[in-house]
């Protein structure tokens, strides 16, 4: 690991001593006083142990919108989520960080069950949106996604018009009321900071539009039903800084309303726009906070590197 | 992106360090030339100030430049900080210096006076391993002595106002002397205020390593203020 500017006292060198699950720091300093650059929860995990998250008490503090409750996910034999629980608040914007393969598209994924799709899983625990469970057996999961919007890396707008596009989960409710359908799509499209730009060819196909403007469009599509919480996986990933700076101000005007989680590889994206970051590493939930705290002053040193990019 | 950080890092850490070593010097040289009387050596204090004004807007530009290209976080931003307020208390004490190798110009040209109502050498020693104390701190991340750095500034603070009171009396017994009294009562101040740039740049210390501004604690509250 590369060593801070000015490196830790002397004392510190010898190496971690980390019989079990590491103590939940209070404070960097205590951190750092716990057998030196923290009792080196990486090794930990390497070593199959089991390791606390540091979680920062103002997460307690919020209504929470979705409890993860202890949850796992085995992909076939594989692990890939260890025991996590967060409590993820109502009307802010939560942002989940890590390095490739730590688990936080796949937890995205699980919130709407999207990994029901894939033959290998099995999961463990549960998850509860606004207090209903998400897992229990005999939970009808195409209510439980109209209660969810998801917005993907890449645009996905279907090959119809733009308007077909946001009124679409409401067509296969059965509406067919025209002005509840011409209402909520200009709803949608205010709602996605789109509609001066298409409100003259709503009728012209989505596949015409840029690439910031469709993932715009899809995100009208993702709020026209209405849904308690929206996820975004990495969704300014395939834009460019402009567009970039559209979908990111967009969500800005959407929390409160709507709550949000959001995975991110992107450490400026998500210090400029959430409220609380999650820190994930190999299936792992490693700190959890209010993300000014974890960009000034993270609980971890784990975290601390891979916030100022020393690893990942 | 981490290397081109890494390395501005490493480079804000070597010039801080520098403007460090300036200061440590010409307060040392300064301390003496008051002892030995030495104007010659007065006069090269003062002229050295100019090289570590120089170094203090260098730091401040590069510190500048190492946030708006680099945008650090965490430790990195809390570093970068410290740096930009441990330059300017260095530049300060690198002044008060200057301003001691004054002191010891003027002194030189009075008579000897009695120095013994105020203890040049204890004071003296005591702040200027004060000074090398919160630098020490500052390379080792070391916030214990930061700590003592903070708790060291009490005795100064009090001997100060000893001394006050001291010129005070000798002025009413020996008003022809009352020159050198003021000189001694400046080099006094000098001094104080040396110590509580000191214990900023502990504070700050404390700060970079641990995330916590310590300043303005109540303990420090019920001291009546130094008299200037």
């Amino acid at each position: 690991m590369i060593p801070e500017p000015f490196p830790a006292p002397a004392s510190t060198a010898a190496p971690p001593k980390v019989p079990g699950p590491a103590p939940a720091a209070k404070s960097p300093a205590a951190s750092a006083a716990a057998g030196g650059r923290g009792a080196n929860r990486l090794q930990a995990i390497a070593r199959g142990e089991k390791v606390e998250p540091a979680l920062h008490r103002q997460v307690f503090g919020e209504k929470a919108v979705l409890e993860i409750d202890n949850f796992q996910l085995w992909y076939g034999q594989k692990k890939a989520l260890h025991e996590i629980t967060m409590p993820v608040p109502v009307g802010k914007v939560t942002a989940l960080i890590g390095p490739s393969g730590c688990g936080k598209t796949t937890l995205l994924r699980c919130v709407n069950r999207m990994n029901d799709l894939i033959d290998s899983v099995r999961i463990a625990g549960d998850m509860r949106l606004n207090g209903d469970s998400i897992y229990a057996p005999g939970v009808d999961v195409i209510e439980l996604r109209k209660r969810m919007g998801m917005v993907f890396q890449k645009p996905n707008p279907f090959p119809m018009s733009i308007f077909e596009n946001v009124v679409y989960s409401l067509r296969i409710d059965g509406i067919r009321d025209r002005n509840l359908l011409n209402e909520v799509c200009e709803r949608s499209l205010r709602g996605a900071a789109l509609w001066d730009e298409v409100k003259d060819r709503l009728h012209d196909s989505a596949l015409a539009l840029s690439g910031g403007q469709q993932q715009r469009l899809c995100i009208a599509r993702a709020i026209a039903a209405e849904p308690e919480v929206l996820l975004l996986d990495e969704p300014c990933s395939a834009l460019d800084p402009i567009a970039t700076g559209k979908v990111e101000d967009l969500i800005q005007e959407l929390k409160g309303e709507y709550s949000i989680l959001i995975v991110t590889h992107n450490m400026q994206q998500a210090s400029r726009i959430s409220d609380y970051t999650a820190f994930m590493y190999l299936g792992r939930l490693m700190e959890y906070g209010p993300t000014a705290k974890i960009f000034t002053n993270p609980l971890l040193p784990e975290t601390n590197d891979y916030v100022t990019g020393r690893f990942g | 992106m981490t290397q081109f950080l890494i390395r501005q890092l490493d480079k804000l850490k070597t010039m801080i360090l520098k403007l460090g070593g300036y200061v440590e010097q010409s307060l040392q040289q300064a301390i003496q030339a008051v002892e030995t009387r030495d104007v010659a050596l007065a006069r090269t204090v003062i002229a050295q100030d100019e090289q570590i004004d120089l170094l203090e807007v260098d730091v401040e530009e590069e510190c500048l430049h190492t946030l708006a290209l680099y945008q650090p976080v965490a430790s990195d931003t809390r570093f970068v900080l410290a740096v930009i307020k441990i330059n300017t208390d260095l530049e300060r004490i690198g002044d008060l210096a200057a301003h001691l190798a004054e002191q010891a110009i003027f002194l030189a040209e009075e008579p000897e006076t009695n120095t013994a109502l105020f203890d040049f050498q204890g004071s003296s020693r005591r702040v200027w391993s004060m000074v090398k104390m919160s630098l020490d701190a500052l390379v080792t991340r070391d916030v214990a002595l930061a700590q003592q750095v903070r708790a060291a500034d009490t005795e100064v603070d009090a001997a100060h106002r000893k001394v006050y009171r001291r010129v005070e009396e000798e002025i009413t017994k020996h008003p022809h002397k009352v020159r050198q009294l003021i000189d001694l009562m400046n080099i006094s101040r000098q001094l104080e205020r040396i110590a509580d740039h000191a214990v900023n740049i502990a504070e700050d210390v404390i700060f970079m390593v641990t995330g916590e501004i310590h300043r303005h604690d109540a303990e420090d509250t019920d001291q009546v203020p130094s008299r200037r």
